[in-house]
C-alpha cells in the first residue's frame, strides 16, 4: 500500500514538473505560424503556461509543434524530426491542415499529420486563435497529468 | 515606344516569325513561333525597346488544341512603363523551347518551375531540374491531363491507433 | 542520384545543409551549402516544401470560392492578395466598384502592408539577436489586427476582399480602432528604429553585406522594397495605380547601397508613408459616411418580412443577424458593385423575397453564378514583397482555366545563392531575413 502511495506521488511530482516546463519544437510551415508568433509574444504568451520556451533542436524538445501545412515533400523530414525527439515527447497538431490536410486536398499536400507522426493535441482553425491555442496545451497539460508514467507512450512511438 | 513602333521593328526584324497580335487590355499580346523566342526576347531586352525584366513566364495547357502548350512570357520595360505578353505555342509530343536564362537571370528558376509543372523543356537551360515537387515525383501536375488528388506519398502511411 | 552540386563539390570542403525545418521562422526551405570552415564556396537553395498546389486547386474551385487561397499565399499581408485576384476578375468582368469600397480596400491594403513589414523586420531583428524587436513589432501588429478583425471578423485569413467590392461595411467604431493602431506603430516605430538604426552589431551584420546592384536587381526581376533598397523607384502603386492610389499623395523611400541594411530602411520607411496613407484614407470614408438607420424606426423581425414580402419589397428595414452586420441593404450599393450577374442580392432580400432567395442560391449554385466572359487578364498590386501578379484565362464557365500567381519572392529569392557565395555563413541569416520569403507566396 506505501510502494503504491509513493509511486503515485513520485508520478503526480514528476507530471506537475513536466506538463509546467514543456519545451516546445515549433516546427512552422506556414500561415500558422502567425499566429503561433502571436501567441508566443507579449499579448497572449505562450510563457506564462510555461511553455514559453522554444528549443531549435528536437533533442531538447519535449513537445513537437507541428505549425501549417506539411506537403508531401516535407513528410520525410518531420518524421526525421520526430524520431530525434527523446521520450517523453508530446505531439501538438496545430491549424486544420495538420488535422486533416485542411482546405489543401490534391496531390501535394499531406492529408493530416497523423498519417505520419502520433498526435496527441489537435487545435483545429485556419488558422486557429491564439485563445485556442493555449486551450490546446492546457489540454495537453491536462493529458500529461492523467498519464503519469504511463508507458502507453512507448507503445504508440512504435 | 509605342506599340506598334515596336510591332513595326519587330515584323521587320523577324519575318515570318509574328504570327498575330492583339491587345488584352491595355496589355499588347505577341504570338510568335517558338523557335524564334530566344531572338525576339533579345531584341526586345536591347535598346530602345528596352525590356529590361522577365515579369513572369508561365504555361497554359490547352489538351485539344494541336499547339497544346502555350508558353505566355510578361515583359516588362521600367523606362517606358509598359508590359508585354509574347506567347508561343507548343506541340504536345516534342514540347520544347529555347531557354532566357541567358538573357534575364531569374528565367532559371521560373524555366524550372515549368518543366516541374507542366514537362516542358527548355534548350541551353544549365540546370534544367524540377523546383517545386520532389525527386521520384512522376508526372507533371499542373497538366490537364493529371488528377488533382493523385498522391505519390513519400512516407509509409502509418496505421492509425 | 547525385545532383550537379554534389557532383562539383570539391572534396576536402564540407556539405552542409540548412533546413527546411528553420529556426529562422521563415517557413521552409533548404539551402545546401559547401563550406570551407565559415566561408560559403557554394550554395543551392531548394524550395518547394510548402508547395500546396495553388494553381492546380484553383482550377477546380468557382471564382469566388477560390478567393480563400488566395489569403494563404502571402499569409503575412492576405488583404493584399484578395485585392489583387479581385482586381484581375473585375478586369476580366469590366466591372465599376463603388468609391467607398475603393476606399475601404486601400485601408485594409495599407493596414495588411505595415503588418507584413512589421512581421518581416521582427523575424530579421531575432535572428541577428534583437529579440526586442521582435516582440515590440508583434505588439503593434496586434493593435493592427484589432482594427481588421473589428470589420472583416478574422485577424488573418479574412477573404474580406471580394469581386466586386468588399464584404460588409466598415465598423462603426472603426477610426478609434484605426487611429490607435497608427499611434501604437509609430511609437513602436520609433523604439525599434532607436534600438537597431544606430546598433554596432546591427549594422555589423548587414551594412554592405548581400549587395545588390541595379542591373542584376532587373535581371532577376525584383520589385518591391528590395528593388528599391538598390536605387530603382518602381512602385505598382505609383506607376500603374489602382483602387483610388492616384489619389493619395505619399513618397516612395529607395536606398542607395542595396544592402540588408538599405532594405531594412526601405521597409521603415515604406511603413511610416502607408501610415500616411491610412490617414488620408480617414477623410473621405467619413465624408461618404452612411447614415445608420434611424433609431426610432421599428425594425421588422425576419418573419414578419417574409410575410409583407410575399407581395411586396418589406418596407421598413428587417432586423438582421449580427453575422450579417455591415451587408445590409442601405450599405450595400456603397460596398458592392451593381451589375448583378457578380453581385449578391441584399441579405434582407435574400432573406425575405423569393427573388432575393433564388438570386443568392443561383450565385453559389455550381454551373451558375458569377462566370467571366472568355478571355485572360493580367492585374498587379503592390504587395508586401513587390509586384503580386495574378494571370488569368478564363473559357466563360463557372471556374477559372488557368490561374497563375506572379510571385515577386520567388524572384527575390532566385538571387539568395548569388548573394551568399562567397560570405561567411551567418550571414545568410540577415540576407534572408531581409527578403522576405513567405512560403505560401514562394512555393504556391
Amino acid at each position: 500500500m506505501t510502494g503504491n502511495f509513493i509511486t503515485t506521488r513520485f508520478d503526480a511530482m514528476l507530471s506537475w514538473g513536466r506538463k509546467f516546463s514543456l519545451f516546445h519544437y515549433p516546427y512552422v510551415t506556414a500561415c500558422c505560424g502567425m499566429e503561433y508568433m502571436s501567441t508566443a509574444c507579449a499579448h497572449y504568451d505562450i510563457d506564462r503556461f510555461g511553455a514559453g520556451m522554444t528549443r531549435f533542436s528536437p533533442r531538447q524538445a519535449d513537445m513537437l509543434l507541428v505549425v501549417g501545412t506539411i506537403t508531401q515533400k516535407l513528410a520525410p523530414v518531420l518524421k526525421t524530426v520526430y524520431d530525434q525527439m527523446t521520450e517523453p515527447k508530446w505531439v501538438i497538431a496545430f491549424g486544420a491542415c495538420t488535422v486533416s490536410g485542411g482546405i489543401y486536398d490534391n496531390y501535394a499536400v499531406v492529408q493530416g499529420i497523423d498519417e505520419i507522426i502520433p498526435v496527441d493535441i489537435y487545435i483545429p482553425g485556419c488558422p486557429p486563435r491564439p485563445e485556442t491555442v493555449l486551450d490546446g496545451l492546457l489540454k495537453l497539460q491536462e493529458k500529461i497529468k492523467t498519464e503519469g508514467q504511463d508507458w502507453r507512450w512507448k507503445k504508440k512511438t512504435s | 515606344m509605342e506599340e506598334k513602333d515596336i510591332l513595326i521593328a519587330l515584323r521587320e526584324a523577324f519575318p515570318g516569325v509574328v504570327l498575330e497580335t492583339e491587345m488584352s487590355f491595355e496589355i499588347p499580346v505577341i504570338r510568335i513561333r517558338a523557335s524564334a523566342l530566344p531572338a525576339v526576347a533579345a531584341f526586345l531586352k536591347a535598346e530602345p525597346r528596352a525590356f529590361t525584366m522577365l515579369l513572369d513566364a508561365t504555361c497554359v495547357d490547352f489538351p485539344d488544341r494541336p499547339e497544346r502548350f502555350e508558353m505566355v512570357y510578361h515583359l516588362f520595360s521600367l523606362a517606358g512603363n509598359t508590359r508585354i505578353r509574347i506567347k508561343a505555342g507548343l506541340p504536345a509530343e516534342l514540347p520544347e523551347i529555347g531557354s532566357l536564362a541567358s538573357l534575364w537571370k531569374n528565367a532559371n528558376w521560373l524555366e524550372r518551375e515549368i518543366f516541374d509543372m507542366f514537362g516542358v523543356r527548355f534548350s541551353g537551360h544549365p540546370d534544367l531540374r524540377r523546383l517545386l515537387m520532389y525527386d521520384g515525383f512522376e508526372g507533371h501536375p499542373l497538366r490537364k491531363d493529371y488528377p488533382l488528388r493523385k498522391r505519390q506519398p513519400l512516407f509509409v502511411k502509418r496505421e492509425a491507433l | 542520384m547525385t545532383t550537379a552540386f554534389q557532383a562539383e563539390a570539391r572534396p576536402e570542403s564540407l556539405l552542409i545543409n540548412m533546413g527546411p525545418s528553420h529556426p529562422a521562422m521563415h517557413g521552409t526551405i533548404r539551402i545546401l551549402l559547401e563550406l570551407d570552415g565559415e566561408k560559403i564556396l557554394n550554395a543551392d537553395a531548394e524550395v518547394g516544401y510548402l508547395h500546396r498546389g495553388f494553381e492546380k486547386t484553383c482550377e477546380n474551385r468557382t471564382w469566388w470560392n477560390l478567393l480563400i487561397y488566395t489569403d494563404r499565399l502571402n499569409y503575412v499581408s492576405p488583404l493584399i492578395n484578395n485585392l489583387g485576384y479581385a482586381l484581375a476578375v473585375e478586369k476580366l468582368c469590366r466591372l465599376d466598384v463603388p468609391e467607398r469600397a475603393r476606399w475601404i480596400r486601400v485601408l485594409m491594403s495599407e493596414l495588411s502592408r505595415i503588418s507584413d513589414h512589421l512581421t518581416c523586420l521582427a523575424a530579421m531583428a531575432m535572428e541577428t539577436g534583437a529579440f526586442t524587436a521582435f516582440l515590440y513589432n508583434m505588439k503593434a501588429r496586434e493593435y493592427l489586427w484589432d482594427v481588421i478583425e473589428q470589420t472583416t471578423g478574422a485577424r488573418m485569413t479574412t477573404s474580406y476582399i471580394r469581386i466586386g467590392g468588399v464584404r460588409a461595411d466598415l465598423h462603426s467604431d472603426y477610426e478609434a480602432a484605426v487611429r490607435k493602431g497608427i499611434e501604437e506603430t509609430r511609437k513602436v516605430m520609433k523604439d525599434v528604429r532607436g534600438l537597431l538604426d544606430k546598433n554596432p552589431i546591427f549594422l555589423g551584420r548587414t551594412r554592405d553585406v548581400a549587395v545588390m546592384d541595379k542591373a542584376d536587381a532587373v535581371s532577376y526581376g525584383w520589385t518591391g522594397p528590395a528593388l528599391r533598397s538598390t536605387g530603382i523607384a518602381y512602385d505598382v502603386r505609383k506607376a500603374h495605380p489602382y483602387s483610388n492610389y492616384d489619389r493619395l499623395s505619399f513618397d516612395i523611400p529607395t536606398g542607395d547601397r542595396g544592402d540588408n541594411f538599405d532594405r531594412y530602411l526601405v521597409r521603415m520607411a515604406e511603413m511610416e508613408q502607408s501610415l500616411r496613407i491610412i490617414e488620408q484614407c480617414l477623410e473621405p470614408l467619413r465624408r461618404a459616411r452612411l447614415e445608420p438607420a434611424a433609431s426610432s424606426v421599428r425594425l421588422l423581425e425576419p418573419v414578419e418580412a417574409i410575410k409583407a414580402g410575399r407581395t411586396s419589397p418589406p418596407a421598413a428595414p428587417v432586423r438582421l443577424s449580427p453575422n450579417l452586420e455591415g451587408a445590409e441593404r442601405r450599405v450595400l450599393p456603397e460596398i458592392q458593385t451593381a451589375d448583378p450577374r457578380y453581385a449578391l442580392p441584399a441579405k434582407e432580400a435574400a432573406y425575405g423575397t423569393i427573388e432575393g432567395l433564388i438570386g443568392h442560391f443561383q450565385y453559389f449554385m455550381k454551373g451558375h453564378g458569377l462566370r467571366p466572359p472568355a478571355g485572360e487578364a493580367y492585374a498587379a498590386v503592390e504587395g508586401g514583397n513587390g509586384e503580386l501578379g495574378f494571370y488569368l484565362v478564363s473559357d466563360g464557365s463557372d471556374r477559372p482555366y488557368r490561374l497563375h500567381l506572379r510571385a515577386p519572392c520567388l524572384h527575390v529569392v532566385s538571387a539568395l545563392t548569388g548573394l551568399i557565395k562567397g560570405r561567411l555563413l551567418a550571414d545568410i541569416i540577415p540576407t534572408f531575413g531581409s527578403m522576405n520569403m513567405i512560403g505560401g507566396e514562394l512555393d504556391r
